[in-house]
């Protein structure tokens, strides 16, 4: 090997070096564990509407209790393992954005209930609230002046 | 004691290093090298309320045990160098408030525990001190907390990145003693070759340790033959192959007689640690549980010890700016 001298030939030197991540492997858990998430929703959904529940309330009940369970999940350190193993596949649906508000609050709780959970508690879905409501009242302005 | 070269110091009168202590975690205790750990922690909070207070904990146990093993009474320890990776030093600082021996608290990242020795050294050498304590911690879980992401959130490691080992390593160093002595030190410098990747600390900092590396040969002129073991901190499986190709590259073949305390610590197939262990305590437990009874026994008796930090922080990263390294080296020989 040449001697490396410049940072730039070091970077593309460590690139080399640095194997990636198994790109195949985690599309696949993604897409089957996503899938599989996803037809879980639709189950509760068809139960919902089964008893007799308009679209609206069983699409919310769907919503409900994938968040419950994730939360529950998180609570019981299993969420972290089934994220390890799916990657997206759990973290794109709505188990993800569950995940991502109950486990900031249980690590900050030692620094309190005010500034501990309720301070750090949106340090990680912090960004997906202020993009997802700024993009839906931009996309509602639209709807209004133009629709 | 005089300078050698451009950066080494040689110790005229080699301070001993009298004993070690090492506790460390649950994974720890999984590992290749638990046996020789003092003590394995059957959960991180060790009894705490918080993974702060349990790394507190781990340190000043640590300490109590190098002190009774030393058999050396505390009060004629003269001075302390402690430092971890939390914000301010906090493991230290707070595990060893009511140790009542002179205190400096030390930031080399995880590069820390040879900075203490190589300061130790001097101290002892000049006469400013008969006994001296070096300690550091690390845990996994409040470095995560610090540096990363909550522990339960469902997130995927990628390959580059190394696992913080919980636990401390002490070591009481004097003046006089039949050794292992530290007969030379090598402060590093700052190299930064431009890495930015908090995923990947091995390659972020194998540039600063092979420079404090061949600073060291050429300062001492002596080959990396003269060594049993060139031993550094916390390259993880990556960092220690860039390590050994960039040393190739400049004429120095290393690879039967280098190893990386983070490649030893863990088994990497196993223990899904990715690309080894990291974190203060990573060569702390190494050096305080396994190479030191290595060179009590004789099986080992010239050693490089290198430490390598990485002197970031969550802001840095955050802000793009890439990461800043350092590797200090003592030479420990029988």
């Amino acid at each position: 090997m040449k001697p490396i001298e410049t940072k730039q030939e070091y970077n593309d030197y460590v690139d080399k070096k640095s194997p990636n991540s198994p790109i195949f492997k985690n599309c696949f858990n993604a897409f089957f564990v996503g899938g599989l998430i996803c037809s879980i929703g639709q189950i509760i959904m068809d139960f919902c509407k089964f008893k007799g529940m308009d679209e609206t309330i069983s699409s919310t009940v769907v919503s409900i209790v994938l968040i419950a369970v994730s939360a529950i999940l998180t609570g019981l350190n299993i969420f972290n393992k089934i994220g390890k193993f799916a990657g997206a596949g759990s973290l794109i649906p709505i188990t993800g954005f569950a995940n991502s508000i109950v486990s900031p609050a249980i690590e900050y709780k030692s620094e309190g209930y005010i500034m501990g959970v309720g301070g750090k508690m949106f340090t990680i879905a912090g960004p997906v609230l202020v993009f997802g409501i700024s993009s839906s009242v931009i996309i509602g302005i639209i709807a209004t002046l133009f629709i | 004691m005089i300078r050698l070269g451009k950066q080494t110091i040689k110790l005229n009168n080699p301070p001993t290093i009298v004993n070690t202590a090492s506790i460390v975690g649950p994974k720890e205790s999984e590992g290749p090298l638990a046996k020789y750990f003092d003590q394995c922690l059957e959960d991180e909070f060790w009894g705490e309320k918080t993974w702060e207070k349990a790394e507190s904990k781990i340190i000043k146990e640590t300490v109590n045990s190098v002190i009774s093993k030393s058999g050396i009474p505390s009060n004629d320890i003269n001075f302390c160098f402690a430092g971890d990776l939390l914000n301010q030093c906090i493991s230290s600082s707070f595990g060893l408030r009511e140790l009542n021996i002179p205190f400096f608290g030390i930031f080399g990242a995880c590069s820390t525990f040879v900075e203490g020795l190589c300061l130790a050294s001097v101290f002892l050498d000049s006469g400013a001190a008969n006994n001296i304590l070096c300690a550091t911690s690390s845990h996994f879980c409040s470095a995560e907390k610090q540096f990363r992401f909550p522990l339960e959130l469902g997130n995927q490691r990628p390959p580059t990145a190394q696992w913080t080992v919980t636990g401390s390593g002490a070591v009481v160093v004097s003046k006089v003693g039949t050794g292992p002595y530290i007969t030379h030190i090598t402060p590093g410098k700052i190299v930064d070759m431009g890495i930015k990747d908090a995923n990947n600390m091995g390659a972020a900092m194998a540039p600063a340790a092979l420079d404090t590396l061949i600073t060291h040969l050429n300062d001492t002129q002596r080959k990396p033959s003269y060594y049993d073991a060139i031993i550094t901190g916390d390259l993880g499986h990556i960092g220690k192959e860039i390590l050994i190709e960039l040393a190739e590259s400049k004429g120095f073949n290393i690879k039967n007689i280098y190893n990386d305390c983070g490649v030893l610590i863990f088994d990497k197939n196993s223990q899904d640690t990715h690309s080894g262990g990291s974190g203060c305590a990573c060569i702390g437990t190494v050096f305080s549980g396994y190479f030191f009874k290595q060179l009590k026994n004789r099986k080992l008796n010239r050693i490089l010890l290198i430490a390598t930090g990485a002197l970031t922080n969550a802001t840095s990263s955050q802000q793009g700016e890439s990461i800043p390294s350092i590797a200090h080296a003592v030479a420990i020989e029988n």
